[in-house]
């Protein structure tokens, strides 16, 4: 009990252990994001996260159910535009995203009273992991990977064909939600680690590693997970030993794991990946 | 009479002011063969979507048999590269047991992939595998969206000829949208005209005398099923006699078109 508590103590120690807890969501959701091609729209709903944090203070909510709201309704909404196709997706995400951040920029510019770290809500910040923070990130993780387990085949259904899991009776729209809430859940947990700015990145390059190396959905997703503890580990011992920012180091750190995977493993095999 | 599968009636579909699917009317037996034809956006892959029950219809209705089991066969299997899967997990993601899936497989003569990637599959093979896909949920109905597409020419012939001989082993009901007329008006029981409506319908050989087919087809394209038919009436009556299928044959063959023709 003694040594937990030593190291929830130590910021640096709570700050691996949340960045590891992140890390363990953000791979299997992350290949979603890399599989159904939602690049862009993670990076929206991480941008509408600064919203989100502004809405918490006016309403007085805690700031991680704040973002998840906030995200959970941008993403409705953005399905919602999205069928009626009078705009292309990327131009309505592009539309969205930045008005998203510009809004929740100004609307924290008009509370004053409000102190608060920008640089720490863009780009992350390694000291302000707290207990409470991990006890979210916690949360978040038990309740995200059972969702994940229990969703897990018509997830993989509706993603590979659509049309086809609906006709097979899986209920697409619906698991389509669960989704976005899920991905509500880890821009909102994971926002102090590496910033709303860098979200995306954490979800979409371990997995992007991972696909180099795995055969099927489910090792993408274990192999994910593997480059995102790589990626926060590193980036951490980074950003303490030379005192870089560490949301950046975290993303640095998986992109230089991303470089020598598909280098490496372009030598040792010429056959295209299965 | 054999069991109706699926009924519809004045059936239409409507995008925003675009009429794409406009009165049908369209009912399927089981062990039928019913292929759509028709121009590109005729509203052939709405019709289907619609009988599939993934698209809503405007107005009309639409009525299945209880517990219809559908098998569908998507046009092609656009999977994104980044996505890992294998043809025996694509199969076991049905639910069904690996043995099913094997025998499935092997139906459709794609066994041999079955530790294949699903991204290096030929268009031949690709259709395989959806079909067998379909088959190992066991459908009372299977609908095919161009099963043909990206399957050379000898491919074609045989793959409507397994559509046909699993329509006798699964005594299902089969509806399918094609583009090869000629393979079609070999292979088929009644063929449907669509163009927003049915333009005409009826048996193959009869249809390519249809005034409205050749409006919709032009004179050129049913001159040469008209003489394609002509040689093969024989084959297809003596099909027709020999697998005792014929029972909807009895029916009126020809239902000519209510619709003005501009």
């Amino acid at each position: 009990m003694s040594i937990i508590d030593t190291l929830l103590n130590d910021f640096f120690w709570r700050a691996l252990i949340g960045g590891l807890g992140v890390a363990l969501i953000a791979g299997p959701l992350g290949c979603f994001v890399v599989w159904r091609r939602m690049a862009y729209f993670g990076d929206t709903l991480a941008h509408s996260a600064l919203l989100g944090i502004a809405l918490s203070f006016l309403i007085s909510v805690p700031l991680h159910l704040g973002v998840i709201i906030t995200s959970v309704i941008l993403a409705m909404a953005l399905m919602l535009f999205s069928r009626n196709k009078t705009l292309a997706t990327d131009t309505l995400l592009g539309i969205l995203a930045h008005s998203a951040l510009a809004i929740g920029l100004v609307a924290l510019s008009f509370m004053p009273s409000v102190r608060i770290d920008l640089t720490g809500l863009l780009f992350g910040d390694l000291l302000a992991m707290t207990r409470n923070d991990l006890l979210w990130i916690y949360g978040g993780a038990v309740l995200i990977l059972s969702l994940l387990t229990v969703l897990w085949r018509g997830l993989l259904m509706s993603t590979i064909h659509e049309e086809l899991a609906r006709v097979e009776g899986i209920p697409v729209e619906r698991l389509r939600l669960l989704l976005m809430l899920m991905f509500a859940i880890v821009i909102a947990v994971a926002m102090k680690m590496v910033g709303v700015l860098l979200i995306t990145a954490l979800l979409i390059i371990p997995a992007a590693t991972a696909r180099r190396l795995a055969n099927t959905p489910e090792q993408m997703a274990a192999l994910a997970v593997l480059f995102g503890f790589i990626a926060v580990a590193g980036g951490l011992s980074l950003s303490w030993h030379l005192d870089t920012p560490a949301g950046p180091s975290v993303v640095v750190t998986a992109f230089a794991t991303f470089l020598v995977v598909y280098g490496s493993a372009g030598q040792l095999s010429a056959r295209p990946s299965a | 009479m054999s069991e109706v599968l699926v009924a519809i009636e004045d059936l239409t579909v409507r995008f925003g002011d675009r009429l794409v699917v406009d009165r049908v009317n369209l009912s399927l037996h089981r062990g039928d063969i019913i292929t759509i034809i028709g121009p590109n956006g005729a509203g052939k892959t709405t019709l289907i979507k619609t009988i599939l029950g993934i698209q809503v219809p405007t107005s009309g209705r639409i009525m299945r048999a209880q517990n219809l089991a559908i098998g569908y066969v998507p046009q092609h299997l656009s999977l994104e590269t980044t996505l890992p899967l294998s043809v025996k997990r694509f199969m076991l993601l049905s639910g069904q047991s690996l043995a099913e899936c094997e025998s499935a497989l092997a139906r459709t003569g794609v066994s041999h992939l079955l530790k294949a990637s699903v991204h290096h599959l030929s268009g031949g093979e690709q259709q395989r595998l959806l079909l067998a896909r379909a088959l190992v949920r066991k459908p009372d109905l299977l609908v095919l969206d161009e099963p043909a597409q990206g399957v050379d020419i000898n491919g074609q012939a045989a793959l409507y000829d397994l559509i046909r001989q699993l329509r006798d082993e699964l005594n299902c009901g089969v509806i399918m949208i094609s583009h090869d007329l000629h393979l079609v008006m070999a292979a088929t029981d009644k063929v449907i005209c669509l163009n927003q409506h049915v333009c005409c319908s009826g048996y193959p050989a009869d249809i390519s005398h249809d005034p409205a087919f050749i409006e919709t087809f032009g004179r050129p394209v049913a001159d040469s099923l008209a003489v394609y038919h002509h040689h093969h009436n024989h084959s297809h009556d003596l099909h027709g006699n020999v697998v005792g299928s014929g029972t909807s044959h009895s029916a009126t063959g020809h239902e000519e078109c209510s619709h003005e023709h501009h």
